[in-house]
Parts: C-alpha cells; structure tokens; sequence
C-alpha cells in the first residue's frame, strides 16, 4: 500500500443542485487496528422502513448519482447511499482500496448503520460488483438486486473496451485521472443529452483537486484485466457465487450508448442472473440515472416486489404452429408462391415444405442455434422466410422480425436492442448488416462464393443448414410456454419496442383468426400484408405474396394483385391500406382474364391501420364475392376488434372511426380520462366513456423486451395490455377509436381527441387531409386544425377566413383556435398512412408562437 | 352594495358600472368628464386625493378601472394617473373604511417581450414590464395588493385586449388605421393573441367584487379564453367595420426596430398623436400572447358568456348602425383601460 494523502470526511457544501443538506451525515466505522474510518452518506433515515435501498457509486462519481432516489423515495422506503472511502465526501485515507477490501469496507459500514431488514442494493460502473459482493455476504436480507452499466466479467472472446485499456497506459492514468479532472468531465461527457453546468459542477465538487483525485486512479487500476491481477480472485468469487443469488429478484437498468458498458456486458449479466427484468433505455449512455428516469423505474418496481402479481393461468392446449404442416407430410398440392414481375417464379409443395422446415431445424441446432437463442429474419415473404421461420419454431429458436418498414435505422435500433445470436438474410441485409453492424452470427438464404462470403461474414447458408439437418436426429420441440417470436412496433413516437411472444400466444392468435373469419380447409390466401404471410403454413392454406415492393405497399398493382389470386386460386386477400388506394387507383390496368379471377375471392381484409370506407368499398368492387373487412389491432394484439364495409355504413358517423365489435375471445374495456387527458379511471365495459382501449385476450403479447417499465405501465391492471388508443365502446358494445393517449388535446374544457374532428374535416369537399392538434401548455391547450386542400398548397399557411369558418362549422362544440393549411401531412414510414400528429403539433406550436412557417 | 367605479368614461368603466346598476347595486362614478350614464357623479383626477375623497365617502366597494393607457406621453404622466392615482384611491379607501377594492390591471405588468403561450398570471414586476405603461402598471399593482387586509379585500383583475362596440381603443385604432391604409400584418400573422368581449371583462369585475373577501390578495388574467391568429382578429373586426382586409405584410424585426426609432422620435419631439408602430405594439403583434384561464375560471367562480364570433356580430351591427346614424369617434388620450 502506497501512502497518498489524507484528509477528513466532509459534509458537502450547501447548494449543491436538488441535494439537500438534510440527507447528509458522517459515519464512522471501527475499522482495523484501530484505525477508524469516516464516511459520507446520504441517507433520508426513513424510521421502520420496510426496505432500504443500499446504493453504490463507480469511479468516478460519488452519491449525489443517487439523489433523485432519495426524492422520489416513497415515505416506507429506506434510502442509503454511500460516498466509498477515497470518494466524494468520505475519508481520504492515504492508502491503496482494492476491490475486495471496498467490500469489507462497505459491510463495515452498514454494520455500523444497523442496515435490519430486507435491502435492495443499487450499483452503478464498479459499485455494481462491490454491491453484488456486499448482496453474497448478506444474502438473507436480500430483498432485490439493481445494475446499471455495469459488470462482473469480461465475456468470452471479447476485448476489454478499448478506452479503459487506453486509460490503464500508467503516464495517461496519472495525467487523466489525478493531475488532471480529465477523466471526471470525460464522464460527465458522456452524458445524453449534456448535462447542466449545475450538475457538473456538483459532480466535480468533491474533486477538485489532485490529491483529492487519487481513488479515481486507483479504481481504474483495480480492474482486473490480467488473468494475474491482484483483485481478478475476488472478483472472479463475486461473478461464480451470482449462481446463490439466483432467488433474488434483480433489475437490469442500462444505457446502451456507453463506449464501456456495452450491451455485452448487458448480455452477459442478464445471463448470469437469470429471470431479472431488464430495461433498456435507448439513446442513454454511461451516465444512466441521470439520461433517463431509473429513479421511478426503481420504485416501481420495488412497490411491486411488495405486491406480487398472482401467476396467470395456464393457457389451454392448442396444437403447435407447425401441426398443420405435420399434417400435410405427404400433401403434393402447392403451399407458397412466390410471384415476380414475370408471373410464377417459384412454387414448393405442403410436402417439400414440411420436410425442408424438418431439414432446417436439424442444420440450425447442429450450426449450434440452441432453444431460446434469437434468430433475426431479414428475408422478404416467400418460401426461404416461412421455411426458417417454421424450422426456427420447431427447434425452439426465437424469431425477431425487424421489417424493412422500420427503415435502415429503426431495423439497427431494433436488432440491437433484440440482440440476436444469428442473424438469416439475403444477400443485400447481410450488406447492411455488415456496414451497419449489426449483431448476430451470419447465415445467408442464397449461396455465395467464398470471397463474398468471407466478406460477409457468413458462416452458413441455408442449403448448408440443410445438407447438415439431413444427417442430423430432430431436435426436440418446444413447449407452449417458450418464447417463439419478437415483433416491433412502428416506432412512430421514439424507437420501435420488441413485443415478446410465446408459442401459445401465437396459437391462439392463428385460431382466432380462423373463427372470425371461417376459415376452412379449400381457402387460399393472398397476403399483400407482411405479417399474414405467415399464417398460410399455419393454417395449411396455399399462399401467395403479389409481386410488389415489400417496404411499399403502395407499388402493388390491380393486376399484380390479381396475378397472385390466379396463381391460387385465392379466396381471401390481406392488404394494408395504402396497398389498397393503389389497387383502387389501377384497376382498369386489369385484363378481363383477371377481372374474372377476383370473382373466387370471397374475403377481402385490409389491415395494419385504417383505411378509408370508400377506399375498402372502392376495391370491394372489384372482387363481387367478397366481404370488404378491417380489423382493428396492434403489434400487441394482433386482432382485437373486426368491421365489415356494411357494417361500417350502418354504424354511420361518430366521435371517431367504427372498428366494430371485439372479436371471439377478446376483452375490451376503457380506462377514462381525467381533466388532464391521462387514463386513470378504473376498467369499465360503460358505453360512451372515453378512455384508454385496454385489451385482454389469449393471443396477446407476453410483454416488451428489455423495457421493464414501458411494460409495467402498459400491463395495468396485471393481465390487461394498456393499447395507447383513446376511443369509447357504444350501445351496441362497437369499439370507436378517436386517437393516440399522447395525441388528445387537453384544453382547459376537458381533453378532446382527435379522429372523430379529422373525419368531419375532411368530409368537406375542400378538404382532402386533416390533422387535429393541441399547442400549448398540457390542460390548458388550444385546438388547432391543419387541413391540406384538395385544390393543393406550395407553402403552408394561415386559412383565410372563409375556410377557417368552414371547419369550424364542422369541429362542434370545441373551440379552434386556428385553421392552417400545408402542402401535405407527414405520415409513418411503415404503413404510409399514419399522421404524424406530434411532429404536426410541434410545427403548429412554433409558426403560433410567432415563429417561420418554414416546414412542416 | 355601494360601489364606486372610477374611470367610467372608459369602455370597461361604463360597462362595469352599467351591469352593477341594472343588478341592484348604488353606483356612483368618479372620473374627469360626465359619463352620461344617469348616476350619482363625482368629476375629478385621481390624482387629486381630496376630489377621490369626496367621491368614495359612503362607498362599500370600489372598482377602480381609470388609468392612463395612451402609447404615448412622459413617464410622469403615466406615474401621476397609474401609480400616485392607485395610492390615492387605495389610501382614501383604508381611511372610509371600504371593505372591497377591485383594481384593473394588465397582464403586460408581468411580461417582457417573449411569447405567451397558456401562460400562468405571474406577479408584476415593474424592472420587467415593457414600456411607461406597463411599468406604472406593474407599480400600480403592487401598491395596490400591498393594501390588502382583512379589513379591505383587494382583489386584481387583468384583462387582456378588451374590445367591442363603442370601444375607441383597439377597435377604432385598427379601423382608423385601416382606413388610413396604415394597417400591417406583422410577420406571418399567425401568432395567437387571447382578446376579451368587453361585457365578459365586466362580468369579471362582477364576480371579483362579489367574491373580494374569498380573493384577497390574488391577481387573475382575464380573457375569453379564446386565442387566434393576430391575423384572423384584425381582418374580422376591419371586416365587422365593412373595409378590406390588410395586405400589406411586414416581417417581425423590421417592425420592432422601426417601432423603436418611431418612439424616440415621438419622446424627443414631444407628440402626443398616435405613431404609425410602436416596438410594444409590434411585440404584441408579432409574438403569441395568450393565457392560462383554468385558475381564473374557478377562483371567479365566472365563463365568458359571449364568444368570439358573437362579438364580432354585435360589433358588425355596431358598425352598420353607426354608418347609418352617426360616424365613429375616433382615439382619444382621456382616461380608459387598456391591456
């Protein structure tokens, strides 16, 4: 041990942004020989708490991290957070701490605090390991685990992050860590967005100067990077007796954008600590408790700790996603086909089908895939995307589906929160993935020759998976319960979130599907929709993707369309809405052959958002047969509510858009509004309530993946999925939907929602497109209409006032405050027919401040 | 109840004290010239202690609404209405043992040059209220909310634009402009500005005498609760006086720099006519100003019962009465309120 300088415990100086002094107090332990040690402590000394939280700081900050802890800390709990010595406030003792010795210390300490009952430790950087030691030691009391940014090992293969072994270079360690605050305001740095002077000054208060600095190099030099390190034993213990900890329920909190911690320490942990919750806050970094709000996220789900949720019951047994294929071993009648702009250009059998997914499973699990490893799909619908889809099924494999509707960048975002251990593509995703690195062991769906495939990073195609399942035994099925598949939703408001399903989830949504729309054996699909490609297999009906761009749904044709139907004969087609104004808008491209084709069609659904009544009833016409639909869900919950094209006339006009009653099985009730627009009312089936959609049904999601709390908020009450659509249940228990939660304008009458407003504006012949938006402070907003007209705009614009009367004449009873007019509306990548209202109102919100019109 | 109004010549003044009469209560008047309203009138400044002396004797309750509000003239001119006024009218009503004191305010007493969008009332701050007006405003304000006791309740009511029939401020200001050819839109004129209906502005006197002992103390904004386009406000009322809508458009900065030179020159030679633009009024014209009306609305227990687009019909009637009886009066420099 080297002697460094020493200088008392201090109380921090007042002022110090959002800490107050009141927290503050000086603690002193035994220590050895005598040697007694002072240590700075926040603590809110909460008399009988039912819990404490026990917080730990990393190098370089000190407690203040965990202030907001302490504010937002109901009046049961317990806070404690630590300055270790050398560290903010506490002691500079003159000596070297390593990392078991800071674990002794820490166990001193809270003897000396009389830490009784049940503790929550909370660690940050390297006070994550120091508090899972202090958890080992103390195991009886450990109520919960939380991590932040952090580790307990270096995974395997992998190098240590590049900046910490820069750092470690001894003349930069002296120079950044002590002579210098360079590695505070590094840090400090690395927090999104930046953070206020304020806060980095309070940050830097108990460092400024040198020898108060030594602990910081000290702590980097403790990382054992070296198999001989000094503290590589100790924190080889903490990471190999996680294992006893494996009871304790734990929450991983992290900020992925953080050039040390990335998400395979993310990985590696979650791994480590089986069945912990984690939340992953995208766009945060190193500095986590101050990007993003972990303060509640911890509370909340410490309150939970407290009040168990009962276990749902056991679903009911359905057959597995592959059963009807197993059915059909021996079928030689066509399943897929894959159209071009030739016609046919490719075509398997139930029987092919069957045995190349039976192929597959085997030469994924002898690749290594192992059950419940990710494999991320970026293959376009066809026969090579429902092969692998089915096999990865079979052998207990996760699918996640990142489609190109999400765009280059929110495919990236949602592959690496996902996190997939392989990845199939074709040729071109495996590009990106490449260029965009993105995770995931590389299996190609076409041969590549050598060179190219080294380029690529590709271990295996699939004809390789196949050659290799040939000789292989089946690997065993999963069960219901396993996890099957991760979707996304479309990101329109932030980064798109994963949706976790099971395989009795998809079960139930496959046989839901059946019954509301009678599906039966001698059907044939035709699926302009992405995610309905899937359930041909699933339902062992022949289909057939239409030759069109699969990221636009607006370049299918009529008669593209009506090539597919001839090429099976289709008797229900699925498309999204934008699909279906272009279908509308070229059906006299149709050859009489074709027109003739569309006659067998006896269901027509356009899904994935709404779509306009003359639009559906446009395209109805082009199929006599058929039953114009739309059902109404989400990724969530696939199918919730259905509507047919008759019954939407007969529902007539409404505060919002009719999308009918639930489906079989699905519950619907509406958590109302209060004053200020937030849904806080209890769940009721009470028509003309207007509230939050919630939703409960067999086939509905499992939950989101690695976010916690956009889960936990979104599953209450336990059981119910909380949609974000604001609408009413009527008389005849139809579902209207008038909007998103976040887009109700709440003006100082009563929150007002904007779909009902947006289809009585836009059934004025001027008008071709509506937005409804609220400017101003929340409760006390003002409506303002913005409408595209029909004789079009260059620039946008106030109304003039007789427009301005018109749509006023239109809104009823709210007040407008403006009307103005845009060249067009900005809508959402995936579906091409979603009003960006938020983008809208922020724009409005500017020019009616006094700002440019510029664009939208 | 016996009340007096001051400053009853103004649009508010005359209005207040009209609704006070028809509902039962004894109004007496005190402001320089005759009002013609048929009540018992004191004539006189408020400058002038003795003369507000002699008009409150006897009175229950005051609404005190006369203050200088022309966009021109020296700081002490201002000061000796606005603030040495309000201290007298103050002063003399703790000395008559007055229980009620409803002062008229502004809301530009607690505002600098930014946007207002659903802003709260704020307190009045003199170091930042804009302009001689304000600023004595600002000071008004705080001597008068200094006075409050359990022994004189006195409330604020500041109500933002008031305009309607009759109103020689900020309608016959816009429409003499207009006609002029004077009228700009400022910017792109999409800036929301909150008005109020003169009748819901006395209304709101109303509800505070009535409520003085429950307020005591507080300072509420007071509007229709119905901001619009600058734009859409100032063609509605030249349209509601049967002229053509403005055209000609002037961009934000241009407007405020010009409306700083204008002052100057019109401080440095000492008119008192009306200037082409002023940097408050292109402030007003040019940034959003609209108000949060939630606290107002419960704490006056009070709704605006004329909309926006009542109003604008009763004062296109207004105006096409007026054309075919007698013509309008034009802007005057006498006592009156303003926002």
């Amino acid at each position: 041990m080297t002697a460094g300088p020493t200088s008392p415990a201090t109380l921090p100086p007042a002022g110090l942004a959002g800490l107050e002094p009141q927290w503050s107090r000086l603690v002193k332990t035994p220590g050895l020989n005598g040697v007694g040690r002072t240590w700075h402590v926040l603590d809110n000394q909460v008399v009988d708490a039912t819990l404490t939280l026990l917080c730990v700081h990393g190098n370089p900050t000190w407690s203040y991290l965990w202030r907001d802890l302490i504010a937002l800390a109901p009046s049961s709990v317990r806070v404690v957070a630590i300055d270790q010595l050398d560290m903010g406030y506490s002691e500079r003792t003159g000596t070297t701490r390593r990392f078991e010795q800071r674990i002794e210390d820490l166990c001193a300490l809270t003897d000396e605090l009389d830490l009784a009952g049940p503790v929550v430790t909370v660690g940050h950087d390297w006070g994550g390991p120091i508090s899972l030691g202090w958890a080992e030691r103390h195991r009886s009391q450990m109520a919960g685990i939380v991590l932040m940014n952090t580790a307990v090992h270096q995974p395997a293969g992998s190098p240590a992050p590049g900046l910490i072994r820069m750092i470690r270079t001894r003349w930069i360690l002296e120079k950044a860590c002590v002579a210098t605050p360079t590695f505070i305001r590094g840090t400090m740095a690395l927090a999104r967005p930046r953070l206020d002077r304020p806060i980095r000054k309070a940050y830097e208060a108990p460092y400024r100067s040198a020898d108060r600095r030594t602990a910081i190099a000290t702590f980097v030099e403790d990382i054992p990077l070296r198999e001989d390190h000094p503290s590589r034993r100790a924190l080889d213990e903490v990471a190999a007796d996680l294992d006893q900890l494996a009871k304790v329920p734990a929450l991983l909190l992290w900020g992925p954008s953080d050039p040390v911690f990335s998400d395979l320490y993310l990985s590696d942990l979650a791994s480590r600590l089986p069945g912990s919750e984690i939340h992953r806050f995208s766009g945060s970094g190193h500095l986590v408790p101050e990007d993003a709000d972990v303060a509640s996220a911890v509370h909340a789900w410490v309150a939970q700790l407290e009040h168990p949720v009962a276990p749902a019951a056991p679903p009911s047994d359905r057959e597995p996603l592959w059963a009807a294929l197993d059915r059909r071993a021996a079928n030689n009648d066509v399943a897929i086909v894959e159209m071009g702009s030739s016609g046919v250009e490719a075509s398997v059998t139930f029987a092919e089908l069957d045995a190349d997914v039976r192929r597959l499973a085997a030469g994924l699990a002898d690749l290594g895939v192992a059950k419940g490893d990710r494999v991320a799909l970026l293959v376009p619908p066809g026969i090579d995307l429902a092969a692998s889809i089915y096999a990865c099924w079979r052998m207990g494999a996760v699918v996640v589906v990142a489609d190109a509707g999400l765009g280059a960048r929110g495919m990236g975002q949602a592959l690496a929160s996902a996190n997939p251990a392989y990845l199939i593509g074709i040729p071109r995703a495996l590009a990106a993935a490449r260029t965009l690195r993105w995770p995931g062991v590389r299996i190609s769906t076409t041969p590549l020759g050598p060179a190219r495939a080294r380029l690529l990073d590709v271990r295996a195609t699939l004809d390789d998976l196949r050659r290799r399942g040939e000789r292989r035994p089946a690997p065993p099925t999963p069960t219901s319960l396993d996890e099957a598949a991760i979707g996304f939703t479309s990101g329109a408001t932030g980064p798109a979130k994963g949706v976790a399903y099971r395989h009795h989830q998809l079960q139930a949504q496959r046989d839901a599907l059946v019954d509301l729309y009678d599906i039966r054996p001698g059907d044939s699909l035709v699926a302009a929709f992405g995610p309905f490609a899937l359930f041909g297999p699933m339902m062992g009906l022949p289909s057939v993707v239409p030759d069109m761009e699969v990221t636009s749904p607006g370049s299918l044709t009529a008669s593209a369309l009506a090539e597919a139907v001839q090429a099976v004969r289709g008797t229900l087609v699925f498309a999204a809405p934008a699909a279906m104004s272009n279908i509308a808008m070229t059906a006299g491209e149709m050859s009489p052959d074709q027109a003739v084709a569309m006659q067998g069609v006896r269901l027509l659904v356009s899904a994935g958002a709404p779509v306009p009544a003359a639009v559906l009833g446009a395209v109805g016409e082009l199929m006599p047969d058929a039953e114009p639909h739309t059902p109404y869900g989400m990724t969530e919950v696939l199918l919730v509510a259905d509507i047919s094209l008759n019954e939407i006339e007969v529902a007539g006009p409404g505060n919002g858009a009719c999308v009918g009653n639930p489906v079989q099985g699905v519950e619907v009730a509406i958590s109302a509004l209060d004053s200020e627009g937030k849904a806080t009312g209890p769940l009721t089936g009470d028509s003309g309530v207007v509230g939050e959609v919630c939703i409960r049904a067999a086939h509905m999601r499992e939950g989101y993946d690695k976010l916690w709390v956009t889960q936990h908020a979104a599953s209450q009450p336990a059981g119910w999925h909380r949609s974000g659509d604001v609408g009413h249940l009527d008389d005849a228990g139809r579902l209207w939907i008038e909007g998103r939660m976040q887009h109700i304008v709440t003006t100082s009458t009563g929150p007002v929602t904007p779909v009902g407003i947006e289809l009585a504006v836009s059934a004025l012949p001027e008008v071709a497109h509506t937005a409804a938006v609220g400017v101003g402070p929340a409760g006390t907003q003002q409506l303002v209409i913005v409408v595209v007209p029909v004789a079009g705009r260059r620039f946008p614009g106030l109304a003039d006032e007789h427009l301005t009367d018109t749509v006023r004449g239109q809104v009823g009873p709210a007040d407008v405050a403006a009307v103005l007019t845009a060249p067009s509306l900005p809508v959402d990548k995936r579906h091409n027919s979603k009003i960006d209202r938020s983008r809208i109102a922020r724009w409005a919100g500017r020019v009616l401040a006094g700002g440019r019109m510029g664009r939208i | 109840m016996r009340v007096l109004v001051t400053g009853a010549t103004s649009l508010l003044g005359r209005a207040v004290a009209t609704q006070l009469r028809h509902r039962g209560d004894i109004v007496t008047v005190f402001q320089r010239r005759p009002s013609g309203l048929g009540v018992v009138e004191h004539l006189g400044d408020v400058a002038d202690r003795a003369a507000v002396a002699a008009a409150m004797a006897g009175a229950e309750a005051v609404v005190h609404v006369a203050a200088r509000a022309a966009v021109t003239g020296s700081w002490a001119k201002f000061e000796e209405t606005n603030v040495r006024g309000t201290q007298n009218a103050i002063d003399v009503a703790r000395e008559a043992g007055v229980g009620r004191f409803v002062h008229v305010s502004s809301p530009s007493v607690a505002h600098g040059g930014r946007s207002l969008v659903g802003a709260p009332a704020g307190s009045a701050d003199p170091d930042r209220a804009r302009g001689h007006y304000a600023r004595s405003k600002a000071q008004a304000e705080l001597v008068a909310l200094a006075a409050n006791s359990s022994a004189l309740a006195v409330v604020v009511i500041r109500p933002h634009l008031i305009w309607g029939p009759g109103d020689t401020q900020l309608v016959a200001r816009i429409v003499s402009r207009a006609r002029a050819g004077r009228l700009v839109i400022v910017g792109s004129g999409a800036s929301l500005i909150d008005t109020t209906y003169i009748e819901n502005a006395a209304d709101a006197l109303v509800a505070a005498l009535d409520r003085a002992p429950l307020l005591g103390g507080r300072a509420l904004v007071v509007t229709n609760g119905q901001p619009r386009p600058v734009r859409e406000l100032l063609n509605r009322i030249v349209i509601a006086a049967g002229l053509e809508p403005p055209r000609l458009k002037v961009p934000y900065k241009v407007a405020r720099t010009g409306g700083l030179a204008v002052e100057w020159i019109w401080e440095h030679r000492g008119r008192e006519d009306d200037p082409p633009m002023t940097s408050f009024l292109a402030e007003q014209l040019g940034t959003a100003h609209w108000f949060d009306q939630r606290e107002t609305r419960r704490a006056l227990h009070w709704e605006p019962a004329v909309s926006l687009a009542e109003g604008f019909r009763r004062l296109h009637a207004w105006f096409e009465a007026e054309a075919s009886g007698r013509s309008i009066p034009g802007p005057e420099q006498s006592e009156h309120s303003r926002s």
